[in-house]
């Protein structure tokens, strides 16, 4: 099919020949899994079982709160060991809730797990409900809840279904294993999604340094006239939603929109795969395929693993390190993110665990910026990286983002192709946070203001209230006086009836009483 | 909000085998044929010059690294300051006395880059700075060229004679010579017709290889070309402000030439003479101050061509390079202010593209 | 020498007369720059600044008696805001050198005595008469203004700890860019 250029990009040695090889293997059942409450975008999830609690494979773990969130299911059958705080799976080194479950090694499904004997016989949104309750969510990374985008047609005119295999990220090569061996799997799930999204036009793109995905794709969707493989060059970044959707449309999705605005839902064939398993068999999402790779690793393998898995289980399975890893990664090199420990959970957006050595990541100090303009050249959004990092460097982020900070998708290209080694990315995620900070200020700034106000208007009201009850009484007190005065007066002009007399003066001292 | 992390570094985890020192080093590496020939064309007087010329340069940027407390060593180690001193040198009259390399190099290094807050943060071309300065502060010595005395060659001038005349305290009035182009320049203003001069000195062939009197590295055409095509090769450089910049020179050699032949030469000869070829892909090509985007860089490129044309033709001048570079080094900042790339999901105003068919349904 | 001196008091008088009508006609009025600053301070009168309210710091910032840093609830945000708005170069390093805290109360200590709700400017503090008292984050802006009051000092002033959402890379210290 006809394929559109877009503009920048790089050309990363793509280091897959080091797992592309090795087939997908199960993990051995680890002793302990210890299960974030949020593995996606959006709210977490909120917990649904107590300590010590006994639960099947599949149970609810924690329920979704909110439009934007996804449920978390059991990986395995055992006892819940507590309901805490546990490092995240995150570059910050923070904690998050987790669930801790201890396996009891019999991985016995849930009584309740039933799959749909035609999904294609359901409506749409019972397809896209099934997906949410299973706490499907987008496994290329973004981890945005799937459910979600298989309800787009509701709001946009969707025509096309792309099916990202483009695996673009070096060393990567979990979608590659997953379409080679299981694609007769994942193009039933794209034809489920296809149903829920009610398009007829399904791209499947798949770069060309992967010929047997897409020969294996090629075969499994050969009955099927609506899919089509999109063969696409090997360029970093094909990956990106946005410009892969841009080669196979040649049109690009305006700015601060989402593809849907075009017309287009990209999901990836992992997904696919995930909303397969949920409909024919029910089965939540519970494990996801990983590629452990890098230099330093052993044996570089792709491994089935149960979410909650420690990042230490996989490395053991591997054969732990070959030499000592300049940097542990979860992810690919270029978008993804530094693990702050080997402890931390595997969760439903991790794609990768890379250790790589000194030579791999190739870094130095950052030396000043000399205008090359090689950032410029490979940026594939038309920014120029170089002067929106010089107005961050000095604190002008306002400046930063008039030069389009927020249309950066930090892909890290410019970074990875500055002769300085300036840590450009760095700056622009710096930058997003700091002006995201700024905002969340501003927005509580407002709030503070409408809560004093509201403040002040009540301590006025209240006050106002008091002088009111005040004047009232004194009013109250006057016309008394005077009543009493002109009874006074009144008794004084009859004059000598004594018994009328004491009346008026009790009334008074009752009402000083 | 951000707290300490146990990795503190973002990504990328890759990275391409580029750096600075190694921008700079091919750099080098692809103006090394050029200059081995003017040396060798030139004697040892150029080698001398050459030397002092590129010493004076690192000892300026070391001083001034200490003086402004930025750590000597890996500023120096980038290799920028070498290279200014190199592409210095190359513009030079080869028998130039040895302090006008090092007052250049000073120039070049103190005034023109590290006042400005060293590599990277200067407006200017460093060594056209210099070179410019040195032409009108010292206008006898740098027009003073010499013929090509080969090394080794009858004329040649020995090791300890070249020693007087690169160090010594006198000129050297017996090898005085001039360029091509300031000789053509002198003929014109006399009068005289094209037809009638251009025979006596230019010769296509010797044009090219740079059998010619004229700056050090500046008289070899092929060789010259040969090293910015290894630049694009390289992708040190793009092949936008070299064909740019020639292109419009040889354009308006062209017209104007064939308006009038007899008192316009050619594009053959604007190309092969003087510093053409050394300025479209050496200096012109100077990353630090040259525009960062392909239009802007064609758009300085043809306003280096043209500056060079219009100062080499009716200026007071012979050759325009280092003027005009400079000229367009102060357009930059500008070219770089209003010529960007279009971004993604943007139109060329910045607002988001629009379809005429939305896909959003209007509810 | 006469034309000389003729000739600059006129232009002397004239350009004076020009830069009087200026002065008249595009007077910027210190009332509206005040209300403008009063506008964006957050109003909670919480008195950090050292001035008695909001009302009177903005007088303050506006005229340039106090310098736009000087409203800590704000930070640094405000301070460009207002710096911005007033058309003045503030010095931004030493504002935000605390990281936002907010009150926490320690419920074994607290005795419900009410007294740091009522004085609370953002009524971020929930409770009622011998009920232990507990505080929202979200409104609480550490004005201080509780901590002081507590008669069992059961009031702690915290540092506002990041989560996933807020987190974000701190800026490279590279002297690169």
């Amino acid at each position: 099919m006809k394929l559109f250029k877009i503009r920048g990009g790089v050309h990363p040695d793509d280091r897959k020949q080091l797992a592309a090889g090795q087939a997908i293997e199960s993990l051995p059942m680890p002793a302990l899994l210890h299960i974030p409450l949020q593995q996606h975008i959006g709210a977490p999830a909120s917990p649904a079982v107590r300590r010590g609690q006994r639960v099947a494979k599949g149970d609810l773990l924690a329920q979704g709160q909110g439009v934007i969130s996804a449920p978390v299911h059991a990986p395995t059958s055992g006892r819940i060991m507590g309901v805490g705080s546990y490092p995240a799976h995150h570059a910050s080194g923070l904690s998050v809730p987790t669930i801790t479950l201890q396996p009891d090694g019999e991985d016995r499904w849930a009584d309740h797990i039933q799959g749909v004997e035609d999904p294609f016989a359901l409506e749409p949104e019972e397809v896209a409900a099934r997906v949410a309750k299973a706490g499907v969510v987008g496994m290329g990374g973004a981890t945005f809840p799937a459910a979600v985008k298989l309800n787009l047609r509701k709001r946009y005119r969707i025509h096309t279904l792309v099916i990202n295999g483009a695996e673009c990220e070096p060393y990567l090569t979990c979608d590659d294993r997953l379409m080679r061996e299981r694609a007769d799997s994942v193009i039933d799930g794209i034809r489920i999604m296809a149903h829920a999204l009610g398009v007829e036009r399904i791209i499947v793109a798949i770069e060309n340094n992967k010929p047997e995905a897409q020969a294996a794709m090629a075969v499994a969707a050969a009955d099927d006239s609506r899919i089509r493989i999109a063969r696409l060059p090997t360029r970093y970044p094909m990956g990106s939603e946005k410009h892969l959707v841009q080669t196979l449309t040649g049109r690009e999705t305006p700015a601060r929109g989402l593809t849907a605005d075009i017309g287009v839902v990209v999901h990836n064939p992992a997904t696919a795969f995930a909303v397969h398993e949920a409909l024919r068999f029910g089965y939540p999402l519970v494990s996801r395929v990983v590629t452990v790779t890098g230099g330093a690793i052993a044996q570089p393998r792709n491994l089935r693993v149960l979410l909650g898995t420690k990042v230490q289980d996989l490395l053991d399975h591997c054969g732990g390190f070959r030499v000592d890893p300049e940097r542990l990664i979860s992810g690919g090199p270029m978008m993804g993110q530094p693990l702050p420990s080997t402890r931390v959970p595997m969760v439903k957006g991790s794609n990768g665990v890379l250790a790589l050595t000194v030579e791999e990541t190739n870094e130095r100090e950052p030396m000043p910026c000399i205008r090359c303009g090689s950032c410029v050249q490979a940026c594939p959004c038309g920014l120029v990286p170089l002067e929106m990092a010089a107005h961050t460097r000095v604190g002008d982020l306002e400046g930063a983002v008039g030069l389009g900070l927020m249309d950066c998708i930090s892909c890290g290209s410019c970074a990875y192709a500055c002769p300085g080694h300036i840590p450009l990315v760095q700056f622009f995620n710096y930058a997003k946070g700091e002006m995201a900070a700024r905002g969340r200020a501003k927005q509580k700034q407002a709030e503070t203001k409408r809560l004093a106000e509201q403040r002040t208007a009540r301590m006025e009201a209240i006050k106002q209230a008091k002088r009111e009850a005040m004047a009232k009484r004194k009013r109250e007190m006057a016309a008394k006086k005077k009543a009493e005065a002109e009874k006074k007066a009144a008794a004084e002009a009859q004059g000598g009836q004594e018994g009328q007399t004491d009346r008026p003066v009790r009334s008074a001292s009752e009402t000083e009483a | 909000m951000s707290i300490e992390t146990p990795a503190a570094k973002a990504g990328p985890f890759a990275h391409e085998p580029v750096s600075i020192p190694r921008t700079m080093g091919l750099v080098m590496l692809a103006l090394l044929p050029a200059t081995l020939f003017g040396i060798v064309q030139f004697g040892w007087p150029a080698l001398y010059l050459f030397v002092a010329t590129i010493l004076a340069a690192i000892l300026a940027e070391a001083a001034s690294l200490r003086v402004a407390g930025k750590p000597v060593r890996p500023y120096l180690m980038d290799g920028s300051a070498i290279l200014t001193g190199w592409l210095l040198a190359m513009t030079l009259p080869p028998w130039a006395p040895w302090w006008i390399g090092a007052v250049g190099s000073l120039l070049a290094i103190v005034v023109a880059k590290q006042v400005f807050g060293g590599i990277g943060q200067n407006l200017f071309n460093p060594a056209m700075v210099a070179r410019v300065a040195l032409l009108i502060t010292f206008p006898l010595e740098m027009t003073s060229f010499t013929v090509p005395t080969p090394l080794f060659s009858a004329h040649a001038p020995g090791l300890l004679e070249s020693l007087a005349i690169t160090f010594g305290v006198q000129g050297f009035d017996a090898f005085s010579g001039a360029t091509v182009l300031g000789h053509v320049r002198t003929e014109l203003g006399q009068g005289h017709a094209l037809s009638a001069i251009l025979p006596e000195v230019f010769g296509s062939v010797s044009g090219a290889v740079g059998t010619v009197a004229g700056s050090m590295g500046e008289t070899s055409a092929l060789l010259l070309l040969g090293g910015g095509i290894f630049l694009i090769y390289k992708r040190i450089i793009s092949w936008h402000i070299p064909v740019t910049m020639m292109g419009t020179i040889a354009v308006l050699a062209t017209v104007m030439h064939l308006v009038d032949p007899e008192h316009y030469t050619g594009p053959y000869y604007h190309l092969v003479s003087g510093a053409t070829l050394l300025g479209a892909f050496f200096i012109a090509t100077d990353l630090v101050t040259s525009p960062v985007t392909r239009l802007g860089q064609i758009i300085f490129a043809a306003g280096c061509g043209l500056l060079v044309y219009v100062i080499r033709t009716w200026a007071g001048y012979p050759e325009g390079v280092a003027f005009a570079v400079l000229l367009m080094n102060a357009c930059t900042p500008l070219i770089d202010h209003y010529v960007k790339p279009r971004v993604y999901g943007r139109d060329r105003r910045g607002q988001p593209i629009e379809y005429a068919d939305d896909a959003e349904v209007q509810s | 020498m006469l034309a000389a001196i003729a000739s600059l008091t006129t232009l002397g008088l004239a350009l004076g007369l020009l830069l009087g009508i200026a002065s008249r006609y595009l007077k910027v009025e210190s009332s509206a720059a005040t209300e403008q600053v009063a506008a964006l301070l957050p109003g909670s009168q919480c008195g950090q600044c050292g001035y008695p309210g909001c009302g009177p710091a903005a007088e303050a910032i506006a005229s340039g008696a106090a310098p736009v840093t000087i409203c800590p609830p704000g930070g640094r945000a405000l301070a460009e805001e207002l710096a911005s708005l007033l058309g003045v170069t503030a010095d931004l390093s030493g504002v935000e050198d605390k990281p936002p805290m907010i009150a926490h109360i320690h419920e074994n200590i607290c005795i419900g005595c009410t007294k740091c709700f009522k004085r609370c400017p953002t009524d971020a503090i929930m409770g009622a008469n011998n009920m232990i008292h507990s505080v929202f984050a979200d409104a609480c802006i550490g004005c201080e203004l509780c901590f002081d009051v507590c008669p069992t000092e059961c009031i702690e002033m915290r540092p506002l700890t990041p989560t996933l959402q807020t987190w974000f890379w701190p800026k490279p210290e590279a002297v690169a860019a």
